[in-house]
């Protein structure tokens, strides 16, 4: 247990003071890590996924119904409260990921890959051509109250802020968990041999349909929030280059470690947000750039440095961590 | 009667047009195991190197068919430079390695790319209208069919016979076909395998230049074009089976009857029918129509 | 209970192609068998009908009184019947030690999906048994070493070790000693064999080394063309002169008698 309780504490003391001191930083870089932290959501799915060998090019399907669930009930029904909000983003996307698992969960590598991109570019072809879904324009979404408090100026994004720093936390526990019981720790077996793990008796089938909808929750959720982050929704949100940066994000970040998602996420926003500023006409260059050298000298993303640090330990005559 | 008879010839044309830009990819995928993203850059820089060369050689009041022919000649010499750069300098690092690492190579330069495009041309949009003017229509009833439409179905319909041919008949074709079925057996027969993804690389890229060329007069060419054509082009593939020249017309023919059909019959799905039909053959057909599922090895 | 497994009437076919016909066994407990045949003679094809990887045309497969035939592997595996590969199917990018881990943790943590993932991986139970196992079978000292660097001879053991984490009843060793060098293969069928009885599993091995079934096997089943052609004690059955003719080649009596076995 003692080498659980290390990272948990690092964590906790992380996140609180990111969660403290963001008063004291700039608009811009709390928006900002908002939506990082949002989307490094979609990315610790990905990365649950990236584990067993697969990379699913389509997680913004699940992305874009969790934001689209948001936008949809405060447009139509005047439900303002941010946690029915998410709570419906997660069920719907839950469903979907269900659903779509019942299928993706039979395919591996570049298959499973096409598939999950086919099942995305599909509910992209339906919101763009659909007006009551805001066709290609989308659409606006109101600023969330929670439990009744609606806050004002510049508490709204601070409360968000915490709102979603909130929901990561609880994310990166829970999957930070998950990677060591005993369902979690199979991803890597499963990448090395299917065969004997169905000889164990587990279902493989099952195991990446499991995987599949906590990935798809995970997703759906950051969805939501970053529908409430940028306030607006549409079909871009289910395009394949949306799902393309989220693997960016993951290939950046790497399969290492919990942290690293949210790291990942937000240098990768960080990034973004200064290429637009510094090079408007070469940002894709930039990121591309960027892009490649992750992947030719960091192969095991930024995940693999803090890997790399907790390996100098020296082995204990106990189990390996 | 009518709305049949469009439907067919629409499908006919777009087929056209998905066939042309899904080839190369095909022929790529099926002899390099790549899923080549930077196709989408093939096609824009085909678009915008067409736009701009032909543009200015019809300005120059030059015989028309002189300005097909450039077109063609154009997207040879885009795809040689590109495919040659491309494969020599960056996918050689990356040989070997997961499939999936390779899939987001190629995409880190076609990001690379699409601001290469935004430097040499620009963000404004180039329009290439005489090549449809000098084909002329054609009646046919009530419909009227544009001679330049004609056209490309003509083309598609040739490069498919061509490549075919190519393969089947050919040196390179044998050497291809016994790199896409197994590229360590192929190595262990001393065929230069190194030569023929080169080989293969280059000729996909020009293919994929000359759909970017060809499509030039029917676009607003534009920022950003590469990046639904990639993934049409994906879907095209993934229907017919990678690697398979005739997998690449039939599923250029599915897709674009169906969507023709959905333009004139249901245009809310016109969109999402492609990556219907696509998500249906891959869910009974994963290795798509033309290509035998590979074998387990345990 | 008299047989542990028993086979009725074994049929497969793949299309026109016969791979089996007409197998009957019936395997008491705790015996080792010993299934010989040339290639493509149907051992394999017998193996895979008992694990579940392939379906019978017909004919049954009882274990322990219970009809599993047709069951998946995964159901064969569950109730006890397991399998080590000529490949041997490990988990290449952990170690000796995590390799042991996930096979106990999943032998222990049943119950389906959700349980297990509750279910923490590493507990000092879990610890236990792994590094017991990894003893029984004499491969303790490369438990921190990563699996894709073992020599084959480990790899072997460590496919067998992970088989027998969930404490099947009957254990199918397919060529647990091809790949391995002549002079080590007794030593590490005496291990095998040794943690085997120790954990009472009914063993049944394919081998195309004559010495080794000689010497392992209590049994031996022959199988030609897709039936079996005989079935009994090993000197007997290695001895007739139809196996010699169609399998095992003529004895070299003076070889065998002065070459040293490990």
């Amino acid at each position: 247990m003692t080498t659980m309780l290390r990272p948990l504490v690092i964590g906790t003391l992380a996140f609180l003071l990111v969660a403290g001191l963001a008063p004291a930083f700039p608009v811009w870089i709390v928006s900002l890590a908002t939506l990082a932290f949002a989307n490094a959501l979609v990315v610790l799915g990905l990365i649950i996924l990236w584990r067993a060998g697969l990379v699913p090019f389509g997680q913004a399907l699940f992305y874009a119904i969790g934001a689209y669930a948001v936008a949809l009930i405060t447009r139509y029904t005047g439900v303002r409260d941010v946690f029915v909000l998410i709570a419906a983003g997660a069920v719907l996307s839950c469903l979907a990921a269900f659903l779509a698992g019942l299928l993706l969960a039979r395919y591996r590598e570049i298959f499973f890959s096409m598939l999950s991109l086919a099942m995305s570019m599909i509910l992209y072809g339906v919101l763009v051509k659909t007006e009551t879904l805001g066709s290609t324009d989308g659409f606006g979404v109101e600023p969330p109250t929670y439990f009744g408090y609606a806050p004002q100026g510049a508490m709204q994004l601070l409360v968000l802020f915490w709102l979603v720093l909130a929901f990561g936390a609880a994310a990166a526990l829970l999957v930070f968990l998950y990677f060591r019981s005993v369902a979690g720790s199979l991803a890597v077996p499963v990448r090395d041999s299917e065969i004997r793990l169905e000889f164990l008796g587990v279902s493989v089938n099952r195991l990446i349909h499991l995987n599949l909808m906590i990935a798809g929750i995970l997703a759906g959720i950051g969805g939501a929030l970053a529908a409430l982050s940028i306030e607006h929704v549409d079909p871009n949100m289910a395009y394949w280059t949306t799902s393309g940066g989220f693997v960016f994000v993951t290939i950046l970040a790497g399969a290492g470690s919990v942290a690293a998602a949210f790291v990942g996420s937000f240098l990768f926003e960080l990034l973004k947000s200064i290429a637009y500023d510094i090079l408007p006409g070469a940002w894709q260059f930039f990121l591309g750039a960027v892009l490649l050298i992750t992947i030719l000298f960091l192969p095991e993303g930024i995940g693999s440095v803090f890997a790399r640090l907790r390996r100098q330990k020296p082995q204990s005559t106990g189990a390996t961590p | 009667m009518l709305t049949a008879f469009a439907i067919l010839t629409d499908g006919l044309v777009y087929a056209a047009y998905l066939f042309l830009v899904a080839v190369g990819l095909s022929l790529i995928f099926g002899v390099m195991k790549i899923l080549n993203v930077t196709h989408g850059s093939f096609y824009a820089f085909g678009a915008y190197g067409s736009a701009v060369a032909v543009g200015i050689y019809f300005e120059r009041g030059l015989p028309a068919a002189g300005g097909f022919l450039l077109m063609i000649l154009v997207a040879m010499a885009i795809g040689l430079i590109l495919g040659l750069v491309l494969e020599r300098g960056l996918l050689r690092l990356v040989y070997g390695k997961d499939e999936i690492v390779v899939v987001l190579v190629t995409y880190a330069a076609f990001l690379i790319l699409e601001d290469v495009i935004r430097l040499i041309w620009g963000a404004g949009s180039y329009a290439l209208y005489q090549p449809l003017g000098a084909a002329g229509t054609i009646d046919v009833g009530a419909l009227v069919l544009s001679g330049y439409d004609i056209g490309l179905v003509a083309l598609a319909g040739l490069i498919a016979l061509g490549a075919s041919f190519a393969i089947k008949h050919t040196r390179w074709g044998r050497l291809l076909t016994v790199v896409i079925f197994d590229r360590e057996v192929a190595a262990a027969f001393g065929i230069n395998v190194s030569a023929v993804y080169t080989f293969t690389f280059i000729v996909g890229a020009m293919l994929g230049a000359l759909g970017g060329a060809v499509m030039a007069p029917k676009i607003a060419v534009t920022l950003g074009i590469g990046v639904e054509v990639i993934v049409l082009a994906f879907a095209v593939v993934a229907i017919g089976g990678m690697g398979s020249v005739g997998g690449a017309l039939i599923g250029a023919l599915l897709v674009g009857e169906c969507r023709a059909a959905a333009v004139h019959l249901m245009p809310q799905v016109e969109l999402f029918v492609i990556y219907a039909v696509m998500a249906l053959v891959l869910a009974f057909r994963p290795q798509g129509l033309f290509t035998h599922a590979q074998p387990r090895k345990i | 209970m008299s047989a542990i497994l028993a086979v009725r009437d074994l049929q497969k076919s793949f299309g026109s192609v016969v791979a089996a016909r007409d197998i009957n066994v019936a395997v008491p407990p705790l015996q080792t068998v010993g299934i010989i045949g040339a290639n493509g003679a149907g051992k394999t094809t017998f193996v895979n009908m008992i694990t579940g990887h392939l379906r019978p045309t017909s004919g049954t497969i009882v274990f322990a009184d219970r009809d599993i035939t047709g069951w998946p592997s995964r159901e064969i595996a569950r109730v006890g019947i397991t399998r080590s590969f000529q490949v041997p199917q490990i988990f290449s990018s952990l170690t000796v030690l995590e390799n042991m881990c996930a096979a106990t943790a999943i032998a222990h943590a049943s119950g389906g999906l959700f349980n297990q993932a509750l279910t923490p991986l590493h507990s000092p139970r879990t610890l236990a048994e792994s590094q017991a196992a990894l003893e029984l079978f004499r491969i303790a000292g490369y438990r921190h070493a990563l699996a894709a660097t073992l020599p084959q001879g480990v790899r072997k053991l460590l496919d067998i070790a992970m088989a027998v984490a969930g404490a099947p009843r009957v254990l199918l060793l397919d060529e647990p000693t091809s790949g391995i060098s002549i002079e080590e293969k007794f030593e590490l069928m005496d291990v095998v064999m040794t943690a085997l009885k120790d954990r009472r599993v009914t063993v049944l091995f394919v081998e195309h080394d004559m010495d080794i079934v000689e010497r392992y096997a209590d049994r031996v089943l022959a199988f030609y063309d897709g039936a079996v052609i005989a079935d009994g004690p090993p000197l007997e059955t290695l001895e007739n002169p139809r196996i010699q003719e169609l399998i095992s080649g003529p004895k070299l009596k003076a070889a065998t008698a002065g070459a040293g076995h490990a």
